[in-house]
């Protein structure tokens, strides 16, 4: 089976990016230093890289000898990961800020004259 | 193809993450960075279980890989808010 040269090159292009992402995330949630910290590499860089590959499987399934029509249903997985991932940072920020409360910053002082009262 | 070359070391650095997900969930040390982790582990191996599918050049695991997408992220929801309520069906 053969592909077409650029789309064998925009597939590749994608999966290189998707694959790098997520193991550039992954790596950040082993090496940084707190939770904070940590949240960034994953949430971020993960949705990121699961997206690339889903497109990519999206137009290899779609443009590989012997399919029939377009394949759209990786798609209901981007839609859902990409709706539910900064949920469930939210979730997980709250629930770090509950076991160590200290963490939470001061809140930031009162700018400008007091109001008269 | 190119593709079909490089699926290999993408599979591999997929395993890869997942093995450093799984370092950061046995560490610890929190409990909010061992969610993290499960959360992180989840959605690295859907990518995981699409590129298989795109190497065996079959659509079967796309259904595995949405139940997981479904289930991981209930599973997180249910985690943190066990931990913030210290109940999950109030």
């Amino acid at each position: 089976m053969q592909l077409p040269l650029l789309l064998d090159l925009l597939l590749a292009a994608l999966l290189v990016i998707g694959t790098a992402f997520a193991l550039i995330g992954s790596w950040g949630l082993a090496k940084l230093a707190d939770f904070f910290k940590r949240l960034h590499g994953p949430t971020k860089a993960s949705t990121l890289g699961v997206g690339c590959v889903l497109i990519a499987s999206m137009l290899f399934f779609t443009f590989a000898p012997g399919a029939n029509g377009a394949s759209l249903h990786e798609l209901l997985i981007t839609l859902f990961v990409f709706l539910t991932a900064p949920i469930s940072a939210h979730l997980l920020v709250k629930a770090a800020l509950v076991l160590d409360p200290g963490a939470r910053p001061a809140p930031p002082r009162q700018q400008g004259r007091q109001k008269s009262a | 193809m190119i593709v079909t070359t490089l699926l290999p070391f993408a599979i591999a650095a997929f395993t890869l993450a997942l093995l450093l997900n799984a370092y950061r969930l046995l560490r610890g040390p929190g409990l909010a960075d061992r969610i993290l982790a499960l959360d992180t582990l989840y959605i690295n191996s859907l990518a995981l279980l699409i590129l298989v599918g795109i190497h065996f050049r079959t659509a079967v695991y796309f259904e595995a890989a949405l139940v997981i997408a479904l289930l991981g992220f209930v599973g997180t929801v249910a985690l943190s808010k066990f931990v913030v309520r210290g109940d999950i069906v109030e």
